[in-house]
């Protein structure tokens, strides 16, 4: 008997970056497949392709053994094929069963026929076990019992496979489990369900198979009792478990790429967090320290908190408590400009959206942070802007036709570049960086690492967040793991290997 | 600065096409008169320039002016205040109406419109109280104040320059310093671009924005100053109506976009002026007056659009360089 649902070498690019190559994967009737794969490995990319909200470039798409396109959200709902999204698409002014037939509701020349909507509603609200009235507003219900409403409409459009992307990410251990019970319901009514998680032990818990995606390719299936941690971990990872020499050895010091050899014994520490809570997760402790010239690197999955970490750090949000010290003095950060004047720095995940001004110059970005300083009783000096903007953009070798032109026309790498340049002026103590190399060419990551170092050369701490395992390895003197908003572990250079990162990463702990 | 000559163009055009269709046009006394209200609109403009280069709005500064303009005269001549005390007492309302809505908008949270909105109901209305909705003047008791709005610097044997003229100067002057020269100029404009990445670069953005509103008002509170002694009879009720959007036509016409970032102190004057010169024209040429409305509408528009183009025509230009640059 066919597959529900085969995809054979499916492939997709976006600019600069190959998503997917060659991927299949086949889907039985009635049964759990889960998707994991590190962050970028291509997950999402390949859901979307399949719930019709992108195309592939090659490839193709067999349901019950016929070739079909999926060009349309709509044409994969006709076919059966519908996606739980982890934001939930419901329209919370509704109520449940206005919901559940968005878009098909029971008509006669535009006229909703109430009593069919809602009589027909209580068929699908028990099929996933929603023991509400159809007439409740969906507003009121609770994340748990919104997404069972999604999975009722899904039903209710006649899925035959129903593609949850970490559904599981904002529910309580509760609706967790009520979760796996209508999943194991509905497999055994024949439905066929994908399941995309990081959390490693619902994937032992549910599913059937695992497929493993890796740098958007294949990299292997597992099957009932192949199913454990280890063995997901191996796949997801695969690469060759090198340690990365770090290209920072100095000619005097030996290179073993210790960090401690560059540091003073008695220096003072640059950065020190103690019992610090973040807003996002408030009953986690966070306590991690900083010398100065230190790179630090935080690895760890999408949501594990590491981008919160910043922000509290940097003032953006309020830490919920515990105390922060730069180079020995205890700070209140309370907004950026106290973070600023505590001495540190940051260049943020949203580089168009926070770390760049796009529709004003590349010389006016540069000097923006250090304005007050170049300027005397607040009056600006042009030509000592324009000698430091020039200054800091050489140095970084940001490609643009002049000072003037708007940041919005520079090249991802370039802009980053000016994101990072604007620091340079203030000589912070302490640089956070979020995901500094995201999305930019190799010869701007490039440049950026050399930057990273030089400035920890000069004594600067860093502390990054990547989700790039390579970039970690090679820039990272310690890193720290995140997992689930506390920190799972520390990895000295020594220890510091992809495994290593991704055990704790996944909550598994240190071997 | 290719929209400052467009606009300045585009005044040019309509300056000597009425000029050449109607000599009265030219005539000392129009010109004076018309200088004279450019002005004084102008001051005002500048004032919401400032607002809506952070990306706000206000609406208020209509009812302001009239609250300034009859409460001065007011204290004048029916409390007996002195000159210095009334100009005091008025200048610290202005203060204290910039910051109220400074307040509200940063640490309340609420949005400009609604806020300046409801500025406007709330300032006409206790004008109109305090004043028992009586006609204000100045009689003929405050001719040296007068001055201030009516006095003309006699330049040949016919025409005199208003002395309006130098206030709004000393205002541009002040203005333009402040926006092009200063770090807090440079402030406004980029939390009005993107107040985010602003707040994250470490500018107070808070702090910032109650300045331009507080500018504003202030400004409103001097034009109210002026109008009145300009006008001498001041309905309390109609002082200053509508003047809101006279200011607010004349900086967006004069380059300040409404989404905020940017915007300069020459393009606002120059938009009051072409705004003026309109008005001033469809009178003298004997166009039904009601068109007026119908006519500056519809060339703010075509001015915003040509706007919206030329921006179209840079940006093409600026990706072009950029990918030569690589």
């Amino acid at each position: 008997m066919a597959a529900v649902l085969e995809a054979r070498s499916l492939s997709k690019r976006f600019p600069g970056v190959r998503a997917l190559h060659d991927v299949s994967l086949t889907l039985e009737r009635g049964e759990v497949l889960a998707v994991i794969g590190e962050n970028g490995a291509g997950k999402s990319t390949l859901m979307k392709i399949l719930a019709g909200v992108q195309e592939p470039d090659s490839g193709e798409i067999l349901l019950e053994g016929k070739s079909v396109r999926i060009d349309s959200v709509r044409a994969a709902e006709h076919l059966g094929i519908a996606l739980i999204h982890q934001e939930l698409n419901l329209a919370d002014n509704l109520d449940v069963a206005s919901n559940i037939f968005l878009g098909r509701e029971p008509q006669r020349f535009g006229f909703v026929h109430r009593g069919q909507l809602y009589s027909n509603s209580t068929r699908f609200l028990e099929q996933v076990g929603l023991d509400c009235s159809p007439r409740t507003l969906v507003s009121t219900l609770s994340l748990g019992r919104q997404q069972m409403v999604e999975i009722a409409k899904a039903l209710s459009a006649k899925a035959r496979v129903l593609i949850m992307d970490e559904p599981t990410s904002s529910l309580s251990q509760h609706e967790t489990e009520q979760l796996y019970r209508v999943i194991k319901e509905l497999r055994s009514r024949g439905v066929s369900i994908v399941y995309i998680s990081h959390r490693l032990g619902e994937v032992k818990e549910l599913a059937d198979r695992v497929v493993v995606l890796r740098d958007g390719e294949n990299a292997g299936e597992l099957q009932d009792d192949q199913i454990n941690h280890d063995a997901m971990v191996k796949l997801m990872v695969g690469r060759e478990l090198v340690i990365h020499r770090s290209i920072r050895c100095e000619p005097d010091h030996s290179s073993s790429g210790e960090s401690q050899i560059r540091l003073t014994p008695d220096a003072t520490m640059a950065l020190e967090a103690r019992a610090l809570r973040t807003p996002a997760n408030p009953r986690h402790e966070l306590n991690f320290t900083l010398r100065p010239g230190e790179i630090v690197g935080v690895a760890g999955l999408v949501g594990a908190g590491r981008t919160e970490l910043l922000r509290v750090l940097f003032g953006i949000d309020r830490a919920q408590g515990g105390e922060v010290r730069i180079a020995g003095k205890l700070v209140e950060v309370r907004s950026p400009m106290d973070a600023i004047r505590a001495g540190l720095a940051l260049v943020p995940e949203d580089r168009k959206q926070q770390g760049v001004i796009l529709e004003m110059a590349v010389g006016e970005n540069t000097t923006l942070v250090s304005l007050n300083r170049q300027s005397r009783a607040g009056f600006r000096n042009s030509w000592r802007e324009d000698e430091i903007a020039g200054r800091m953009t050489k140095q970084l070798n940001v490609k643009t036709p002049s000072l003037g032109q708007f940041v919005q026309y520079l090249s991802g790498g370039n802009q980053q570049k000016v994101a990072l340049a604007k620091w340079l002026a203030l000589e912070p103590k302490v640089l956070l960086l979020d995901e500094p190399t995201r999305g930019i060419d190799v010869g701007a990551k490039q440049e950026i690492y050399r930057l990273m170092e030089e400035l920890a050369g000069r004594g600067v701490a860093i502390l990054f967040v990547s989700s790039e395992m390579e970039e970690v390895l090679r820039m990272s003197d310690r890193t720290l793991v995140m997992c689930q908003g506390r920190i799972a572990g520390e990895l000295s250079r020594g220890e510091l290997t992809e495994e290593a990162v991704m055990r704790l990463a996944t909550n598994q702990g240190r071997h | 600065m290719k929209k400052l000559l467009g606009i300045f163009g585009l005044l040019i055009v309509v300056f000597t096409a009425t000029a050449l269709i109607n000599d009265k046009f030219v005539s000392a006394y129009n010109l004076e008169n018309l200088i004279s209200w450019t002005s004084l609109f102008g001051i005002i403009s500048i004032g919401v320039a400032f607002v809506i280069i952070t990306g706000g709005i206000d609406l208020s500064i209509g009812s302001v002016i009239g609250l300034v303009g009859s409460l001065m005269a007011w204290l004048l001549t029916h409390k007996g205040w002195s000159v210095p005390a009334t100009l005091l007492a008025v200048v610290l309302v202005s203060l204290f109406i910039g910051l109220s809505h400074g307040l509200l908008i940063t640490k309340v949270r609420l949005q400009p419109f609604v806020v300046t909105l409801c500025g406007l109901l709330l300032y006409r209305g206790i004008t109109r109280y305090i004043t028992d909705d009586q006609s204000q003047g100045f009689g003929s008791s405050f001719d040296g104040l007068r001055q201030l709005a009516i006095g003309k610097l006699q330049i040949t044997g016919t025409f005199a320059l208003p002395f309006s003229v130098f206030i709004l100067l000393a205002v541009a002057v002040l203005a333009h310093v402040f926006l092009e020269r200063t770090i807090w100029g440079r402030y406004l404009l980029a939390l009005g671009r993107n107040e985010t990445a602003a707040r994250f670069s470490g500018i107070d953005t808070d702090r910032m924005k109650i300045l331009a509103y507080v500018i504003c008002s202030l400004v409103a509170g001097v034009g109210g100053i002026l109008f009145s002694l300009n006008l001498n009879s001041i309905q309390p009720s109609g002082l200053g109506e509508f003047y809101e959007l006279y200011a607010i036509a004349a900086a967006v016409l004069g380059g300040c976009s409404l989404r905020g970032g940017e915007g300069t102190i020459i393009g606002v004057i120059i938009g009051t002026a072409v705004m003026r010169v309109l008005y001033n024209a469809i009178n003298i040429l004997g166009i039904p007056t009601h068109l007026e409305f119908a006519i500056i509408g519809a060339v703010i528009l075509a001015g915003v659009v040509a706007d919206e183009l030329v921006k179209r025509l840079a940006a093409k230009r600026a990706a072009a360089r950029q990918l030569e640059a690589k």
